[in-house]
């Protein structure tokens, strides 16, 4: 019988969820790591027992874990992320130079087809790849290499690769984003890479529609890779039909515009997730009322969900890798909140359930499709 | 015999909890200690000095007698009491109130410890 197993990071640990394919009821180990902040938690799509976890605290640093047996255990393995080269500078926070500094992996993308290749998005900016199952890790420096780094600056939460998304219909094709400088596609398996920031306009900078300098906060596409790409950006939703060449807003008729994740149902191409919060400063849903957002008409028009979830008193956030869809035939969507609560609509967002609540502040959430 | 308290994060990666124990050529330092924990405990590899630069993490501790050898040269001598496993050498993340915490924390072990001699 088919099931899932979803993957939750945390600010205080991992958890390990399974359950069959009716997701309703659920077991559930961890913490692994306690007292770690684990930002990111995912499987092989070529072996789902194979997961890659990133672990850091910020006294003792980064560490990367390895799975064979779908999270039972775990090994570290390698944890060296050495930019290639002179790492040069970046813009800070103020606007003088700032040498490049590696300070965490926020995102670990494991390969479409090999269990021992995974890309890592790491803090400051860069994406690294290992071939060997995590012990060893290359920069795939085109990325920093490209003519705009030098004007790439820190968002609040830092200058972090968080977005690394590899297309299913075109193996050399890697699309990565970073916060704040913007989207980049390489179609060479990472030697070189264009910006594809044109159509994204943030009002704040000095000039709106500058080649970078734009927060994106997380891209995601559909499941075949055929369909738009979509964006979720500080403010504004964005679409793309040209493989990130161009960008049109969609944020349309949602409550707000600011949000930090995204995500595409797992079956059309053309539905697709928010969930709204309010800015510059406030960072929780609007009204005090969870709902997220679906559009099935490739953001044209959004539809509010609520049902299962709290519409009153409630002042959470969902951050950029904490959404995640299964592939089961009724296309289960997964969040979670920075007041532990981790839910489920097994539906498509029709109605929602609570998995668990009280976890750790919720970095990630991933979801693996069992067999 | 070097014995050695863990913070409890990194107590969490060997999953020894108590103190670690290491046999250490003479002289003892800062950086044979390390190299023996390591070897002993692979996990902490890159959590106690960087991976890529072999410095002390940055917010990252040695306190052993009520001494704070975190800006020592790594290749100083550790103290006769640490040495002789007389006193044990606090590997532990700093703590914002500094000091005065950090003594609170040596006198509490010391107390546990005498409770369990």
């Amino acid at each position: 019988m088919s099931g899932v197993r979803v993957l939750v990071g945390t600010r205080k640990g991992a958890f390990v969820l399974t359950s069959d394919g009716m997701r309703e009821q659920w077991e559930i180990t961890g913490p692994h790591f306690p007292g770690w902040e684990i930002f990111h938690v995912k499987g092989s799509p070529a072996d789902t027992e194979r997961l890659y976890a990133s672990q850091y605290c910020v006294w003792f640093g980064q560490l990367i874990q390895r799975s064979n047996d779908g999270g039972k255990t775990w090994e570290p393995v390698g944890s060296k992320f050495l930019y290639d080269g002179v790492p040069g500078t970046h813009e800070w926070y103020d606007g003088t130079p700032h040498p490049w500094e590696f300070k965490r992996v926020w995102h670990l993308e494991p390969s479409l087809s090999d269990p021992d290749t995974v890309y890592a998005g790491v803090e400051d900016a860069a994406l690294f790849r290992s071939s060997d199952g995590g012990l060893t890790w290359q920069e795939l420096c085109g990325l920093r290499g490209h003519s705009s780094a030098p004007r790439w600056l820190p968002a609040a939460g830092g200058m972090c690769l968080h977005t690394v998304l590899l297309d299913p219909s075109e193996p050399n094709r890697i699309f990565a984003a970073i916060s704040a400088a913007g989207a980049f596609r390489t179609d060479d398996l990472g030697k070189t890479w264009r910006s594809i920031n044109r159509g994204l306009k943030s009002q704040y900078i000095p000039d709106p529609n500058a080649e970078v300098g734009h927060c994106v906060h997380q891209i995601a596409m559909h499941r075949s890779g055929h369909g738009p790409l979509f964006m979720q950006k500080h403010w504004d939703v964005m679409r793309s039909d040209d493989l990130g060449e161009s960008w049109h807003e969609i944020s349309g008729n949602l409550p707000t515009d600011f949000g930090y994740t995204i995500g595409v149902h797992a079956h059309e191409p053309d539905t697709v997730y928010v969930v709204p919060i309010t800015s510059d400063s406030e960072h929780f849903p609007p009204d005090g009322r969870l709902r997220v957002y679906r559009s099935r008409t490739g953001g044209y028009e959004w539809e509010a969900l609520t049902e299962g979830l709290p519409q009153r008193n409630c002042y959470v956030n969902v951050l950029l890798d904490a959404m995640a869809v299964d592939s089961l035939d009724s296309c289960g969507v997964y969040f979670g909140t920075t007041a532990g609560e981790l839910y489920v609509s097994a539906n498509g967002g029709d109605r929602w359930a609570l998995i668990v609540r009280d976890l750790p502040a919720v970095l990630s959430v991933e979801v693996e499709t069992l067999s | 015999m070097i014995r050695i308290i863990l913070s409890a994060h990194l107590q969490g990666l060997t999953r020894v909890h108590g103190e670690v124990e290491l046999e250490v050529a003479a002289p003892a330092t800062q950086r044979s200690v390390v190299d023996a924990l390591e070897g002993k405990y692979p996990m902490l590899r890159g959590t106690i000095c960087d991976h890529v630069t072999q410095q002390r993490q940055p917010y990252l501790r040695f306190f052993p007698c009520a001494r704070d050898l975190s800006h020592e040269s790594p290749d100083a001598p550790l103290p006769d009491a640490v040495a002789s496993g007389q006193e044990p050498l606090l590997i532990l993340g700093a703590m914002p109130e500094g000091r005065s915490r950090f003594r609170c924390h040596f006198m509490h072990h010391r107390k546990a410890m005498s409770r369990t001699r």
